[in-house]
């Protein structure tokens, strides 16, 4: 019998990927044999496991890709997974001892993270539609089960059902998009379906890309489909939170401006306007709602939907500037977010956790160098110069400004004025308030990403250059 | 009229009669044996059309695992159908006019479809199916190979799935106990019993029995 076995595809691209698969499933095994108890060596085995992912990943060189296509790897894919792997790592450091503090620790955690991991860079990866999807659910999924993780808090059960019904939902249209789109211009894969709609294309395929688009933004949390996000981030457990607001981000925005880039872009005048759309929303809703806001991690919710607004600033202008600006913009929006936890983390009082604006009063006397690193990331989400905050708002708004999408550029402008005020009313309340009770010393890897964020922050003026040429070589490899 | 054809009525009249069932019966567990009867006929269609592995999976897959969940659920969960259905008539104008609605625009729809004429030549051009190999080998030829990665990513989400239910409702119970066979059997002859050397006349005093818990205390 003359069977033909196709060959097998190449694994080399997305050995990264393979090497945390093979690491989430032995954990599995020794989580369930050595149980609970194991958490911490679980912890470092994946730590180590991310870590390895990440240098392989950056051993690669120019533009791979394997499974038919189907996955493709490239310096724009490469530098939005090594800033989810860190976005995973420091969830990881952060959670350990929190999740212990709550009787949470279980060993599943950690496993879910990985497996989540996986889906970004699978999301960060996707040439095509059911790739992407897959990626996708991989990735929601295993964030819902995060969001519950605390399952006897009534906030933390609420958080993951909240996000599990609304994620379906959007899930749902960004099927629905994707069928539309495929059904209109046969095919799934981005390449083929670029030369679908050059010159010309029906209405179905405009429907889908809008249902695509709702779905994306879903998972970006843009305005208008940003209701999940204050809600999980204040019921998750603040580490989860953390997680949440950095590396299924960076997958996101990195899906997004692939999809638009590589399988739209001949139409870019279609979808221009629905970016910006989302975006001036966005970045006005993030500005005005955290105003009001006296929960940090619910003033950090809005602020992620403000920063996802000028990091599609960048998106719409649809050139390889704008995708360079996304670049940078993301990795600065990592490292502050990031720290933010961190310090949020940092506070505690008497052994019970903190986390409104009013906690914060009199940092700057009773434990100086939080206030020090808090200041320090407020003026940069502010973007003040010579913060890593001005860098990112600076080239995406040049972008803006190059593709002559003015009225963006100076929306976008006066929502960062206006988001000033809360951003600097935490430096006051820190600095001019009277003390509110210390806060004890915290342990030594949130003081770590803390630190390291801060430091980032401030020194990035001087790597400026190099992250900019990385960024432009990874914004080029997508045109 | 030819078997195939005859088979093909009675499967199809079966299993729309059972997905009527399915929704007019009044027993939910009525409702989720017709159900079943449905996914047995659906599977006999299958069949028909060649597609032998898609048959099996559907009765494997949908009577073995999902028919029969449906029907715990039914019977664990006291859910008073009748008192579910109070005030269904009061709701039926705007249904009526709702789906009076949805019929004028399906009617539209269809009454005005018009196929591409490239798409018959391109339902022609689809991949002629494999000859030598029944549907299990020609499926898994290509899940394994062209689609191996979509076929591991799905992998994973299950495994995601699994991991989740189980973190989110699996409970350890304390002072629960188990049967530990290791203890059974190194349980010697010493630990179980006490041979008491019994006066006439006197009777015993019940000793009670040692034995250790989990923790190793005696009780």
């Amino acid at each position: 019998m003359n069977t033909v076995i196709s060959p097998v595809p190449a694994l080399g691209p997305a050995l990264p990927e393979i090497v945390l698969a093979i690491a989430s499933l032995g954990l599995v095994l020794l989580g369930a044999i050595r149980g609970d108890g194991a958490k911490r060596l679980i912890d470092w085995i994946a730590i180590l496991a991310l870590v390895v992912a990440g240098f392989i990943l950056l051993e690669g060189q120019g533009r791979v890709s394997t499974f038919n296509d189907a996955f493709v790897v490239d310096g724009f894919a490469r530098a939005m997974k090594t800033l989810t792997i860190i976005g995973s790592i420091a969830a990881i450091l952060m959670s350990s001892r929190f999740l212990t503090e709550l009787k949470i620790a279980r060993f599943e955690y950690t496993v879910l993270i990985l497996l989540s991991t996986i889906g970004m860079m699978m999301m960060c990866s996707a040439n095509e539609l059911i790739s992407l999807y897959l990626g996708v659910e991989l990735q929601s999924l295993a964030l819902y089960v995060v969001a519950a993780i605390h399952r006897d808090d009534a906030k933390s059960s609420e958080a993951g059902l909240k996000y599990f019904v609304l994620g379906a939902l959007s899930s749902g249209m960004l099927l629905y998009g994707m069928s539309l789109v495929y059904g209109f211009t046969g095919s799934v894969t981005f390449p083929t379906i670029a030369k679908a709609v050059t010159g010309g294309h029906g209405s179905g395929v405009m429907i889908g890309l809008v249902f695509i688009v709702a779905g994306l933004a879903f998972k970006m949390s843009v305005v208008p489909f940003h209701m999940w996000t204050p809600d999980v981030y204040e019921g998750a457990p603040t580490p989860v939170a953390a997680f949440f607001a950095t590396a299924p981000k960076m997958a996101a925005v990195a899906m997004t401006t692939r999809i638009l880039i590589d399988a739209f872009l001949p139409i870019v005048k279609d979808w221009q306007p629905i970016i910006a759309f989302a975006a001036i929303a966005s970045m006005v809703l993030g500005a005005f709602a955290a105003i009001a806001q006296s929960n940090i991690k619910r003033l950090m919710a809005y602020s992620s939907i403000g920063n996802m607004g000028y990091a599609l600033v960048g998106l719409a202008a649809g050139t390889v500037q704008g995708v360079e600006g996304v670049v940078i913009f993301m990795t600065t929006y990592l490292a502050m977010t990031l720290g933010v936890f961190a310090v949020i983390l940092a506070m505690q009082t008497g052994g019970k956790r903190v986390e409104t604006v009013a906690d914060l009063a009199g940092a700057s006397r009773t434990s100086p160098a939080l206030a020090f690193v808090m200041a320090a990331l407020m003026f940069s989400l502010i973007g003040i110069p010579p913060l890593a905050g001005f860098f990112g708002k600076f080239y995406v708004f040049a972008a803006a400004i190059e593709a002559k999408l003015f009225v963006l550029a100076v929306i976008g402008i006066v929502a960062s004025v206006v988001s000033a005020f809360y951003y600097l009313r935490l430096v006051k309340v820190m600095y001019f308030d009277a003390p509110a009770p210390a806060f004890q010393v915290a342990p030594l890897e949130i003081r770590g990403v803390m630190y390291a964020a801060a430091a980032f922050v401030i020194v990035f003026a001087v790597i400026a250059n190099p992250i900019r040429t990385m960024a432009a070589a990874a914004a080029k490899s997508l045109f | 009229m030819n078997v195939i054809t005859l088979f093909f009525y009675l499967f199809s009249g079966v299993l729309i009669a059972s997905a009527v069932m399915v929704v007019s019966s009044r027993n939910p567990v009525h409702a989720v044996l017709f159900l079943i009867l449905a996914f047995v006929n659906a599977a006999g269609l299958f069949l028909l059309m060649g597609a032998e592995f898609l048959a099996m999976i559907l009765i494997v897959v949908y009577v073995g695992a999902v028919a029969v969940l449906f029907l715990f659920v039914v019977m664990m969960l006291d859910v008073d159908f009748a008192e579910l259905r109070q005030g269904f008539l009061q709701y039926l104008p705007i249904g009526a006019v709702i789906s009076a609605i949805f019929f004028i625009e399906l009617a539209l729809v269809v009454g005005t479809w018009q196929l591409a004429p490239e798409a018959l030549a391109l339902r022609k051009a689809a991949a002629a199916a494999p000859v030598d190999a029944m549907n299990a080998r020609a499926l898994g030829r290509v899940l394994y190979t062209e689609y191996v990665y979509f076929f591991q990513a799905a992998g994973l989400i299950l495994l995601v799935a699994m991991i989740g239910a189980i973190v989110l409702t699996l409970r350890e119970r304390h002072g629960v106990r188990r049967q530990d066979v290791m203890r059974q059997n190194a349980r010697g002859k010493a630990d179980a019993m006490s041979v008491v050397t019994v006066q006439p006349g006197q009777g015993v005093t019940v000793q009670g029995v040692k034995r250790k818990d989990a923790a190793g205390q005696e009780v």
